[in-house]
């Protein structure tokens, strides 16, 4: 099973943020690395607990976001800056 | 462009197919009927929700095969051991209700403005949205050159096989087969690799904008490859499908 | 709407004609699925990151305090006692699967060899996916770490070379790529703990999430 990218995640982080994200710039708050959110490693599987966003230079873990009853949390904590 | 100016809430709809028409014997295109739907860009998906008799609800993105101003279609190819796909492929007729939302996506997109010479580059059903790009362009009169290489397995794996073969200007579509090609077959028959993508892409030099849609490992493998040629990785557009492996 | 318990649900999408995820025969499986849960044939891949490769030749498992711990190498692990299990799973995203077979080595085996001590355990993982339980739930024959599933060597994407089974708990407390069982005073939350999963998991007590 492989990686799919901040694409598949594009509804997603709309619901969450209100507006379009992939294309939205971030930096990994680990390596420092600058991507569009469009090209982060995305761990989405359809039974997962949870969806997952790393860093594709350094795997470090960049947003987590989990569904807890009818509420979408999101933890950006492993980003040093998006958008 | 028409709805893009507006910031809509994406929320859940129900929109009715129209049409469930045969690619291969694996894909289909599905053509909605979408009330109020603010138009689309080219390269943009929906996501899709369906729900069992028990609640059940599993979700999946589809990117939209057609053109802005065309009625939305989706193009799913059937996964044997998918939950949504065979659903969607064998399943679904006129008539039905599919729940959907959309258009997501701001950053696998193509607008004429954005200029070329652009490269589009195909593994399996990554060609779905490439065909909106094309489609696109052949609809806004846009004369930016255009190459097309397209990764199938076989023959009968092309999709949109007789829209491709019809000749237009300023548009070259290569062709690759990796596991089978027909008696008299001219295309290529391997994967695409940095050999194959030297003889084929824009030199680096004519600062190419590229999109790369395919299977993970195909996408990974080809913009790396594009990138050790020069290619600026900015205007080297990805997006991965997922799956278990090559085209 | 019989046999599924789906919480608080405010409004319900509309029904796909004709649509229905894989299912067993409810009725065949009484008293073995937990509430909330629907039995598939199928063996989801889930994953909270890259796949892991590690090489025999270079893994290892530890159990014990931290600095104090005992280790096996790849070739002693499999000299120790193991066991063929077969066990119900039950993953908190719904889905369960019964009669799983595994292969492998009681937890309880490894802690005797080690000196039990707890009363918590914190698993990590190759990738570094972590998940704690209290030592409790890792003994008295209800734990293993186990290296073939279905009579075959675990393959690494269900969490090969070895994995945590503690099929009484939910899935994800089922560590992939496990390599060791960290021993603490206290119940450190590992991965999915930490993004508001229960602290605890227990399926028949349909404890998804923290609070419930």
């Amino acid at each position: 099973m492989e990686a799919v990218d901040g694409n598949a995640i594009g509804g997603l982080l709309q619901e969450v943020f209100g507006t379009e994200m992939t294309a939205a710039g971030s930096v990994c708050g680990n390596c420092g690395a600058a991507r569009q959110v469009a090209e982060l490693a995305v761990y989405a599987y359809a039974h997962a607990p949870g969806t997952v966003v790393r860093c594709p230079s350094c795997d470090s873990v960049l947003m987590v976001f989990v569904k807890i009853h009818d509420r979408t949390c999101v933890d950006l904590l492993g980003l040093a800056a998006l958008g | 462009m028409a709805g893009t100016a507006v910031r809509r809430r994406l929320t859940w709809q129900v929109a009715k197919v129209t049409a469930v028409t045969v690619e291969t014997a694996s894909v289909r295109t599905i053509t909605l009927d979408v009330p109020g739907w603010p138009g689309h860009q080219a390269g943009q998906h929906v996501d899709i929700r369906l729900t069992d008799e028990d609640g059940y609800v599993a979700e999946r993105s589809y990117s939209i095969a057609s053109a802005p101003g065309e009625p939305v279609a989706l193009t799913v190819e059937r996964l044997d051991d998918g939950e949504v796909s065979p659903y969607l492929t064998d399943e679904l007729r006129a008539g039905d209700d599919l729940e959907l939302r959309g258009p997501i996506g701001g950053y696998f997109v193509w607008e004429p403005d954005d200029g070329g010479p652009l490269l589009l580059l195909a593994g399996g059903s990554g060609v779905v949205p490439l065909r909106s790009i094309l489609r696109h362009r052949e609809r806004t009169g846009s004369t930016v050159p255009v190459r097309l290489l397209y990764s199938s397995r076989t023959l009968n794996d092309v999709i949109y096989r007789n829209e491709l073969d019809i000749p237009t200007a300023g548009v070259e579509v290569i062709q690759t087969l990796t596991r089978h090609q027909p008696p008299g077959w001219a295309g290529y028959a391997r994967r695409v690799d940095a050999a194959l993508l030297a003889e084929v892409a824009w030199p680096a030099a004519a600062m190419p904008l590229t999109y790369v849609c395919g299977p993970t490992s195909f996408v990974e493998a080809v913009s790396q490859d594009l990138v050790q040629s020069g290619y600026r990785p900015e205007r080297v557009k990805t997006e991965r499908f997922g799956g278990t492996g090559g085209t | 709407m019989a046999g599924l318990g789906l919480g608080k649900m405010a409004v319900m999408s509309p029904v796909s004609r004709g649509f229905h995820r894989r299912r067993q025969d409810p009725a065949a499986n009484a008293g073995r699925v937990p509430p909330g849960q629907y039995v598939t044939e199928d063996f989801p891949v889930l994953s909270a990151g890259p796949t892991p490769h590690t090489a025999l030749d270079r893994w290892s498992f530890s159990v014990g305090r931290r600095g104090q711990q005992k280790t096996w190498s790849w070739a002693e692990f499999r000299d120790l006692p193991s066991q063929d299990v077969t066990v119900d799973i039950h993953c908190v995203t719904k889905w369960s699967k019964l009669d799983t077979a595994w292969q492998g080595v009681s937890v309880d085996t490894l802690l005797d060899l080690a000196g039990r001590d707890g009363p918590f355990a914190l698993a990590h993982c190759d990738g570094g996916y972590t998940t704690n339980l209290p030592v409790e739930d890792l003994t008295g024959g209800k734990a293993w770490v186990a290296y073939a599933y279905d009579g075959r060597p675990l393959e690494p994407e269900h969490g090969g070379p070895a994995r945590l089974l503690v099929p009484h708990l939910y899935f994800w407390k089922s560590a992939k790529w496990v390599r060791s069982l960290e021993l603490h005073d206290t119940n450190d939350p590992g991965f999915w703990e930490n993004y508001g999963y229960h602290i605890y998991g227990d399926p028949w007590r349909e404890q998804r999430y923290a609070g419930d």
